[in-house]
């Protein structure tokens, strides 16, 4: 079964990738769309085995490295955390691929696509499927190598091509504090299994490394180097710059790798390495920082952009902040379970937008479109539904709501709890939560106001031609809906609740709200009514003030954006992100390797050297020009001479004897 | 099944021999059946390099591993009023190297099968040059060592000046003057080495204990010469030159085995032979190792000349080979022989990337170049998994033998690998932007509208060499299980001889 998941993605991509000539595009599709189909439905099964039933297992394939204790195998481990990880990963790739047969109907090299799409499944699962740190680099970086392949995959594009190589870069530098983590671990450990590892980071002894002549703690420095790479895949404040990027792919893409899997590497890492983060508070603390600036930051660019996929793409950002400051603050599972629910409303949401792009002819600017609910229906309901999940919309002690409103809410309550338990940055989290939280239901409304709302501002004959999807893709909006309604209600107790003990077995904490805790006094568990009302709040607020700018005053916003002011140029432009990131490591390895190249090669090394002996030699005398062509019988004459001189001395030597 | 067949006397004189038939040959032709002889030597050379090939295969899968010492071991008498013998072996050290070369040269042939000045004397260089090679790598005496070591530079000196670009004079003199001083600094320490011990056999030598102050002057004489090779940060302003005006070939061999010689030459004079000496001057290499990683990575970055571009690259890749070996733990020095050996894959097929536009378009100029993509969609495939392979993505050799030396060096200084790591960031940078430009966008230059795809040639050595970029990166024991026993002899016999000279 396991094998199906893991191997069934890569043969079909080979398939696909290597023989499309051969069997013609539409079997390239039905090959891959067929691999990850069975894949979701085997990880199903396998999620039910290893979570439900308890039966956790690792499968060892083959040797990877071996020298000395530096032993690497190919796994598939799993695990209540990967069996999770396999049921987002595989069902959501089904449904892009599903959705992409119309989607990408008219692209000629579509089956090189569909190759890429199952290609980064196969990454994404051996990430998640890894039993050792360097098993997990693999495919950190294969789904590294598929995002840049499919970001760029209409290669054309400049614009496409750019982007691909800034989140290639981007995540390199994340990748770089990854690698060095992992040969910390290794340095500390003298292994890279999980296991092993994990079982030694609390046998008491404390370790240090010195770094620059600073001594660090062994397992902050490590958590802090992995928290790197994570900050570079899942997009986190100040390695953010790529996310937005990367829109330039194919929605689709966006969907799959760049709201609901990929991007979540990062928290998937963290909680994998709960045990090394636990006993890491300081930088557990600056991942709380990190995260909930994140999620605060990532608000407020998503107020003032006009692509539609830009918005979806900062409101991504935004809601992994949430995930890694929930798991700064040690409360794990409810980040693995925002992940869970975010990944089915989130990629809800990009394919939903896709449907719109694709029903108004590749129009993305939402200045551009506007009272097109009617045209396509089922879209605008399900982009409701996304909308209503991604704010959390659900009613507090019913236990009534949207997926988001489970995982979201309960973040933020345990946010508040953790503070009140004097966790570093805490409260913090908890009052960056809450603004955040208002600013998500502003711009997710605003969205939809703008989107299909109000009166059409695109050009004529796109709205003449604007039509509903295909039921290829209205099939998967209908699917995630169904997860957007109902997985968080359904999962709740598994995931942060009373069965969260049985069901993690291991692999996670379950958390200070799950069994044992919950509603029994242990920490005096209960949040302050006011703090479980305070989310839905601030929620209802931004949909009000969307609907009164976008709906009542409608036209209003745009004024506002015309006549510019420094605070809506400093949200538009992204806080300058891209100027200051442009200045200091664009330009400055530009002019690092003009004058390494110019000045230390060219007018140093070789004007003193060889250039130099050249020129001495020249002014010498002029008879060794007539010589030039012949450097090489010197050369054999000099090397002749070396061995001759050899000989001579060698025979002197033994004469003398 | 070899017995006391001289396996490595063969695997040297038969390419020698090759080379001589062809000129024997073309000397008693006349001119008008000179088309003819340059046929026939195309076919001559690409037989006997097989069959090198073959001969390879067969003496590594005889190989030992078990074994740390010499193998297959021959010894006859030369000059042995002098004490100077022929001798030669292999062990898990040098054996990858004369798999590695013989690999390659068949590769090398094919590259040049349109070649048509001269083919006859070029197809010989070749065959020489793969004799003196391979000679190199299976040199058990001092003198026998040198001959090799320096001769092979004159056939490479003839590939370049003679089949070279339009600069091939300037880069023969840099490369001469860089490599004339290393050698006779080495050839002086060679001869030294024998009034000391009174030997040129190299298996004596190791057991031989220099003084300690006479270690420092010999480790950087052999130092001197081995930088160059290798090219190490400052000394590196050849290969680029080198580079630029060979033709395909010759860089393939120039990157894929001649920079190797002078990690060989590390491993084994300097380490074995000089270890108080190594110990002394590694951190020195570690920051010559680390300045050349990042330095040569932004130069990279700049360049508008394709193979000038990948020449830097090689360079920065070389780095990760001094930091490895001078780390002298297992896992340094034999990250350090896997990324040579990926090297000489990776970059051997880089240029023959390279080699493939320019044969069309007679150009390296990046900026001539743009949307190859879709002209050659098979070539774009081929050039994006080398590219990736170069980058070091992991499921490519590339990622093993940065991993291992970076592993390493993180035992021996973390900042060490802070310092290598960062290369590797910026490896990424020119390599993508690289592939960008040529291979990506849309077409617009007017005379790329003739490009064609691959012939069945390119075809063969760009798919041998893509398939052991990936199969060497998921399973890497195949090269480390050769490389152990003779690492793990070589670290415990340099950390004996450190523990005896601590006391005394």
């Amino acid at each position: 079964m396991a094998f199906i998941v893991v191997f069934g993605p890569l043969l079909a991509a080979i398939i696909a990738g290597l023989f499309h000539k051969q069997i013609g595009t539409r079997a390239s599709q039905l090959i891959t769309t067929g691999a990850t189909i069975a894949a979701a439905l085997a990880s199903a099964w396998l999620f039910v085995d290893v979570a439900i039933l308890g039966n956790a297992r690792t499968y060892e394939l083959a040797q990877w490295m071996a020298v000395g204790n530096f032993d690497i195998s190919w796994d598939i481990r799993l695990d209540s955390l990967s069996a999770v990880m396999l049921v987002v990963v595989t069902s959501v790739s089904a449904l892009v691929h599903v959705y992409s047969w119309g989607y990408m109907a008219d692209d000629p090299h579509r089956s090189r696509f569909f190759a890429y799409l199952s290609l980064f499944t196969f990454a994404m699962l051996s990430l998640v499927t890894a039993d050792n740190f360097l098993q997990m680099f693999f495919g950190w970086e294969g789904v590294g190598l598929a995002s840049y392949l499919l970001i760029g995959f209409w290669y054309k594009k400049k614009s496409a091509n750019d982007a691909a190589i800034k989140a290639f870069v981007t995540n390199r530098v994340g990748d770089f504090g990854l690698a060095l983590g992992v040969m910390a671990v290794f340095a500390v450990f003298g292994t890279l299994d999980f296991d092993t590892v994990f079982g030694q980071v609390d046998d008491g002894t404390v370790q240090t490394l010195t770094l620059f002549g600073l001594e660090f703690m062994a397992l902050e420095l490590i958590a802090f180097l992995l928290f790197i790479g994570a900050m570079g895949k899942s997009a986190q404040f100040f390695l953010h710059v790529w996310l937005p990027d990367a829109m330039e792919g194919p929605t689709p893409v966006s969907a799959l790798i760049h709201a609901a899997t990929m991007v979540t590497a990062g928290v998937f890492l963290v909680c994998r390495c709960y045990p090394i983060y636990e006993l890491a508070p300081n930088t557990s603390a600056i991942i709380t920082f990190i995260g909930a600036t994140t999620a605060l930051f990532a608000a407020t660019v998503g107020l003032a952009q006009n692509d539609i996929k830009r918005v979806i793409a900062y409101s991504t950002c935004s809601q992994l902040g949430y995930m890694f400051f929930a798991a700064g603050l040690g409360l794990y599972s409810a980040a693995m379970f925002h992940l869970f629910t975010h990944a089915f409303f989130k990629a809800l949401l990009f394919l939903g937008a896709g449907s719109v792009i694709h029903g108004l002819h590749h129009e993305q600017d939402m200045r551009n479109m506007g009272g097109i609910y009617k045209l396509l229906p089922v879209t605008w309901l399900m982009m409701i539904i996304g909308t209503l999940a991604l704010t959390g919309v659900g009613i507090p002690l019913l236990n009534l709501g949207f997926a988001g409103f489970f995982s979201k809410d309960m973040i933020i309550e345990e946010a508040f709890m953790a503070g009140a338990d004097g966790v570093t940055f805490g409260y913090f989290a908890f009052v960056v939560a809450i603004i955040a939280a208002g600013l998500t239901s502003f711009y997710s409304w605003r969205l939809i106001f703008m989107t299909f709302h109000g009166k059409f501002r695109g050009d004529k004959h796109t709205l003449d031609h604007a039509h509903e999807s295909p039921w290829v893709m209205i099939v998967p909006l209908l699917l995630l809906a169904i997860g957007a309604i109902f997985a968080g209600g359904l999962f709740r107790s598994d995931f942060v609740a009373r069965g969260a003990l049985e069901f993690w077995g291991g692999s996670l904490p379950p958390g200070p709200y799950a069994e044992g805790n919950y509603g029994e006094g242990a920490h005096g568990h209960h949040p302050p009514t006011w703090v479980l009302f305070s989310p839905i709040a601030v929620t209802v607020l931004g949909f009000v003030l969307a609907y009164w700018f976008y709906v009542v005053k409608e036209g209003l916003p745009a004024k506002i954006a015309a006549r510019g002011g420094p605070l809506h140029s400093f949200l538009a432009n992204k806080w300058y992100f891209d100027e200051i990131y442009d200045f200091i490591f664009v330009r400055g390895a530009r002019g690092l390797g003009d004058l390494f190249w110019k000045v230390g090669d060219r007018r140093i090394i070789d004007g003193f050297g060889p250039d130099g002996v050249a020129g001495t030699v020249m002014q010498a005398g002029r008879r060794i020009v007539r010589l030039q062509s012949g450097y090489l019988y010197h050369y054999a004459f000099v090397m002749l001479i070396g061995v001759l001189g050899l000989a001579v001395w060698l025979v002197a030597r033994a004469g003398g004897q | 099944m070899l017995g006391q067949l001289p396996i490595l006397s063969a695997l040297t004189f038969l390419p020698a021999l090759g080379a001589i038939a062809i000129l024997v040959l073309r000397a008693m032709m006349r001119a008008e059946d000179r088309p003819a002889l340059d046929r026939n030597a195309r076919g001559v050379a690409l037989f006997v390099t097989l069959f090198v090939f073959a001969l390879s295969i067969l003496l590594v899968v005889e190989f030992d591993t078990a074994q740390p010492g010499f193998q297959f071991v021959e010894q006859a008498d030369w000059l042995t009023a002098l004490g100077i013998n022929y001798r030669m072996g292999v062990d898990g050290l040098s054996v990858l190297f004369v798999l590695l070369t013989a690999f390659l040269m068949p590769i090398c042939i094919l590259a040049s099968w349109k070649l048509e000045k001269r083919v006859a004397d070029y197809m010989a260089a070749f065959l020489l040059l793969e004799a003196l090679v391979i000679g190199i790598f299976c040199a058990l005496d001092l003198v026998l060592f040198y001959i090799f070591f320096e001769g092979s530079l004159i056939p490479m000196f003839l590939i370049i000046g003679v089949w070279g670009g339009a600069n091939r004079i300037y880069a023969a003199f840099k490369f001469f003057l860089y490599t004339f001083l290393g050698s006779v600094l080495m050839l002086v320490a060679m001869i030294y080495m024998f009034v000391v011990s009174g030997t040129t056999d190299i298996t004596v030598l190791l057991e031989h204990e220099f003084l300690r102050d006479a270690q420092t002057w010999l480790w950087l004489a052999f130092f001197a010469s081995f930088a160059v090779k290798m090219p190490m940060w400052p000394v590196h302003t050849w290969l680029p030159d080198a580079h630029v005006e060979a033709p395909t070939a010759g860089s393939v061999i120039l990157a894929g085995i001649l920079l190797k010689l002078g990690g060989y030459g590390f491993l084994r004079f300097s380490i074995p032979m000089f270890p108080d000496a190594s110990a002394f001057f590694a951190p020195m290499v570690m920051v010559l190792s680390v300045i050349a990683i990042i330095y040569t990575s932004l130069v990279a970055f700049r360049q508008t000349d394709i193979k000038k571009l990948i020449a830097y690259s090689s360079v920065a890749h070389m780095g990760f080979v001094t930091m490895g070996i001078f780390t002298m733990n297992a896992l340094g020095v034999q990250g350090a022989i896997f990324q040579m050996i990926s090297h000489g894959v990776i970059s051997g097929a880089l240029f023959l990337c390279v080699g493939v536009i320019y044969d069309r378009f007679h150009t390296r100029d990046i900026a001539f170049y743009g949307g190859l993509v879709h002209k050659m969609p098979v070539y774009a495939a081929f050039f994006a998994l080398f590219t990736m392979a170069n980058v070091g993505l992991p499921g490519t050799s590339g990622f093993v033998g940065e991993i291992m030396t970076m592993m390493g060096a993180f035992e021996y200084d973390p900042r060490v690998a802070f310092g290598a790591a960062f290369g590797v960031i910026v490896s990424a940078v020119y390599m993508l932007t690289l592939y960008k430009k040529v291979v990506f966008g849309e077409l617009t230059n007017p005379k790329l509208e003739t490009a064609t795809d691959l012939d069945w040639r390119e075809w063969i050595n760009l798919g041998v060499l893509a398939f052991l970029a990936i199969w060497l990166g998921f399973f890497t024991t195949p090269i480390t299980d050769i490389t152990t026993a003779s690492v793990e002899a070589l670290i415990s016999q340099y950390q004996g001889a450190l523990a005896a000279s601590a006391n005394p």
